[in-house]
């Protein structure tokens, strides 16, 4: 217990703690300069927008995946199970460069959108389609237990109470795991926020454009302005404080709700 | 609604679930599926409910074939055994729910709906619990709210999976009441499957008694009990002493026992006596030895052991049990014995 | 085969439709990066690859990946088995806190992580000049790049045994205890073992973290080739330098890691399917 305790304070909670003393060297106005310039301020919208954005994109496609694993039969679906982990197992580096190679106008994928118009490395949208990479185990095995769990009587009475099959999956099915999926929608977009190894690869990386908070703290500390990168961290340090009680909540509120 | 299966095949794999099964209910009955498990009652009940499909035979509900009809369309009220309520929906959406997914000129009125949900709950007394979630409910109440859920589209007819099996015993009496009542007001035909034979002769008009996939015998609970057509429902239905001996010649003897058999076949054959058709001397009584006395209010339990050693219970009044002491040797007799061959 | 479809199963059209959708968003997504990797690494064929594996700066990136993940690994395992055992069989005040504390390195970025080891231990950090005054160097150096994989490697271990110890329940413990058992013994011999499979699951992911993580380990490492660089680090090197076939050669080698730690983790699911879907 006493060791539990020290060990984690020592490696957690006294670095984190760093953090905000060191912010708390600068005044009031130096730290918003800092925080909040405009050049900051672009990277927490890229940052958000995007983690946002690819959140959005796992949470329909983790769902489908998650439905696919669970209801039907097809063949390589151990392999596709296995493959869904990826995300977890590969660096972050190897991905930022393969995807970087592959969305480059002239890479596999990219070759096919330029053409059309659409720039994807070195853009916002590569930043999205790096994030999508890395958030997409999160929504699948957090609701690929709800809905293995999920009774099948339930659907049954739907169906028996005159519902259709759009029916019974959109008012019966797909509430019961909401509250998985908001959960599974938080953790891949809080992990999204703070990602920077499969990002700066893909982003390109210009300021006010393409240049996410994350890489924007590491470019202070290179300038050796540590208050200036502390004050960012400690921006990104709530947000993620904020989301883990998000997440908290929505679990509270479906164990509430479903006893 | 009348509802006919006529010869309804239905395996699982290699494992048959249904044999050949032959069903007619009348309208407005309350008709018990009885049997152990694995016996195939549940999977006639989804048969009927469009939730299995058998592998031959039909299912016709007033005349009209509905064997591949899918449950949405049959319009049956079904009540799932662990109740199967939409936890995210409050019970009053629960019971909406199969007005509110009705389309175009079917679908009623909101007002219509509240209306008939305020009903339907005020019917199974759970008015002013609308608002709840079924997470806050008993068990008893969740049942009520499934009950009024399938009532609220107006079933042809009414389908419930041991629908008390998940209550406490208080509760279970009360409920068996209950749906008793509501059977009555509403008229609707109403099967429900149970493995509780006391369930199933104290609610049902009528109770079928199944067996390894196949229907044993279909009658008022007075038919199965005091004419059972097989040994497995005189063996299921009411407690019985089983004897095992041989017919010869119209008298069944076994186990130091000898009963009238008129019109069994000679051979191995089995005795049913149901403790309390026995009583102490009388024409033609066995010989026993009485092993224990226990008194259960107004009637005395004796255990007694034949000549030949077979184990017996026999149900008298208290009062004649009250001067008899273990180990005295006593003549029993019945008038009324069951006698299968095997 | 009956004519009518069960009500729980979705029409053919929708079967075939979502399997596709699936299918074709998972190889895009995840099939052709991993393929990527391979075709670039060997567009000048096998020997290129080797050159670049076998290149001195490469052989000490792996070679420091190798170090860091030996202890890193090892000290979270212990940890972690310690704390979920103090959280999952005893009960006290702040144990939900705890809980969040320990799964707090997964809601951290890297890139902070990093930053609070060189606020800390850095040259303008709190403890940065009684560090210099003795000569000793963690950020920047070796010290730093572990530290940082510790934190970011935190939570692995010990959140993969929290629930499992928690199921177990405290009857096996208590029953060796009445038998006169000592709590140490106990916990070797009753509650380690039950645990086993879900320690090495555990172990799996924590590794695969260990040697890939780049963003905490990139603020601390200083980038120094040969001394403070891992293989992730020296990837990013390589491809800045425009020699993709040496960045894609060690990537591959990252990719092998990965495909391996999928394959034994898709085993270890087969012969436990109890460790399976904790969440990560």
């Amino acid at each position: 217990m006493g060791v539990t305790l020290s060990v984690l304070s020592l490696v957690v909670l006294i670095p984190l703690s760093a953090v905000a003393i060191k912010a708390a060297e600068l005044s009031p106005a130096e730290f918003a300069a800092a925080a909040f310039s405009e050049r900051a301020i672009a990277a927490y919208r890229l940052t958000f927008g995007a983690a946002f954005a690819a959140a959005v994109i796992n949470g329909v496609f983790g769902v489908l995946t998650a439905w696919a694993l669970v209801r039907y039969e097809f063949p390589g679906k151990s392999i596709v199970n296995a493959m869904v982990d990826l995300p977890f197992a590969l660096p972050t580096a190897v991905a930022g460069i393969a995807l970087a190679t592959l969305y480059s106008p002239n890479g596999w994928v990219g070759q096919y959108l330029t053409p059309l118009g659409i720039k994807a490395a070195y853009n916002p949208l590569g930043v999205v389609i790096a994030l999508t990479f890395i958030g997409l185990p999160f929504v699948v095995r957090t609701i690929e237990p709800v809905l293995r769990d999920l009774a099948a009587d339930v659907e049954e009475a739907a169906a028996s109470l005159g519902a259709n099959r759009i029916q019974t999956v959109a008012r019966v099915v797909l509430p019961a795991l909401g509250p998985a999926w908001l959960t599974g929608f938080a953790l891949a977009f809080a992990r999204a926020v703070g990602e920077y190894g499969s990002v700066i690869f893909i982003a390109g990386n210009m300021p006010y454009q393409s240049e996410i908070a994350p890489l924007l703290i590491i470019i202070q500390l290179e300038q050796y302005e540590y208050a200036a990168a502390a004050a960012i961290a400690l921006v990104m340090l709530s947000a993620s404080f904020a989301m883990l009680f998000v997440i908290n909540a929505i679990q509270a509120w479906a164990r509430r709700i479903e006893g | 609604m009348t509802i006919s299966i006529r010869s309804v095949d239905k395996r699982f794999g290699r494992y048959p679930a249904l044999n050949d099964v032959s069903l007619e209910i009348a309208d407005g009955e309350l008709l018990a599926l009885l049997g152990p498990s694995g016996s195939g009652k549940t999977t006639l009940l989804r048969t009927i409910a469009g939730l299995e499909f058998p592998d031959a035979g039909q299912v016709l509900f007033g005349g009209e074939d509905v064997t591949y009809a899918s449950a949405a369309k049959r319009r049956v009220g079904f009540v799932f055994q662990q109740y199967a309520l939409f936890k995210h929906m409050t019970v009053a959406k629960n019971v909406a729910f199969g007005l509110d997914v009705r389309k175009g000129r079917e679908k009623p009125s909101k007002a219509d709906i509240t209306k008939r949900v305020d009903e339907l709950l005020k019917l199974v007394e759970l008015d002013g619990l609308g608002g709840r979630y079924p997470s806050q409910l008993s068990g008893g109440q969740r049942q009520r709210v499934a009950l009024s859920r399938a009532l609220a589209v107006s079933p042809s007819v009414l389908l419930l999976d041991e629908p008390f099996g998940a209550l406490d015993a208080t509760v279970r009496k009360s409920l068996r009441k209950e749906l008793r009542r509501i059977h009555d007001a509403t008229g609707v035909t109403t099967i429900f499957v149970t493995h509780d034979q006391e369930e199933a002769m104290g609610l049902a008009d009528r109770v079928a008694i199944l067996n390894a996939g196949a229907i044993e015998q279909v009658g008022t609970p007075d038919e199965v009990h005091d004419s059972p057509a097989t040994a497995f429902v005189c063996g299921f239905v009411g407690d019985a002493n089983r004897i095992e001996g041989l017919v010869a010649a119209g008298v069944f003897n076994g186990g130091g026992v000898k009963l009238p058999a008129k019109g069994v076949a000679d051979g191995p054959a089995c005795a049913f006596v149901r403790p309390y058709d026995l009583a102490l001397g009388g024409a033609n009584a066995f010989a026993a030895t009485l092993q224990r006395v226990s008194v259960q209010g107004a009637v005395a339990h004796l255990d007694v052991t034949t000549s030949a050693g077979a184990a017996i219970e026999a149900v008298v009044a208290r009062a004649e049990a009250s001067n008899l002491s273990v180990g005295q040797p006593l003549k029993l007799s019945t008038a009324k014995a069951h006698i299968f061959p095997v | 085969m009956s004519r009518a479809r069960h009500p729980t199963e979705d029409p053919l059209w929708a079967k075939v439709l979502i399997t596709a959708l699936v299918l074709g968003f998972l190889a895009l997504v995840l099939l052709l990066p991993l393929a990527a990797v391979f075709v670039e690494a060997f567009r000048r064929g096998a020997g290129a690859v080797m050159g670049a594996v076998s290149n001195p700066d490469a052989i000490a990136a792996i070679k420091l990946t190798l170090l860091t993940a030996a202890i890193a690994v090892p000290f979270n395992a212990v940890f972690g088995l310690c704390a979920s055992w103090a959280i999952a069989k005893h009960e006290f005040p702040g144990k939900s806190f705890l809980i969040t504390l320990i799964d707090l390195p997964f809601s951290v970025s890297p890139v902070v992580a990093g930053l609070i080891y060189v606020l800390v231990f850095g040259m303008q950090g709190w403890f940065g000049e009684a560090l210099i005054d003795h000569d000793i160097k963690i950020v920047f150096a070796v010290p730093g790049i572990i530290l940082a994989t510790v934190f970011v490697t935190f939570p692995f271990v010990a959140r993969e045994l929290i629930p499992l110890m928690q199921e177990q329940g405290t009857a096996e413990e208590e029953a060796a205890i009445s038998m006169g058992a000592s709590g140490l013994y106990t916990f070797w011999r009753v509650t380690a073992p039950n645990v086993r499979w879900g320690l090495l699951y555990g172990v799996l992911l924590c590794n695969a973290r260990a040697m890939g993580e780049f963003g905490a380990v990139s603020v601390v490492s200083g980038h120094i080739r040969g001394l403070t660089n891992t293989m992730p680090l020296h990837v990013e090197i390589l491809y800045n330098e425009y020699d993709f076939v040496g960045a894609f050669s060690v990537a591959a080698l990252l990719c092998l890691l990965a495909v391996a730690t999928l394959v034994l983790k898709g085993l270890l699911e087969i012969a436990q399917p109890a460790v399976r879907g904790r969440g990560h």
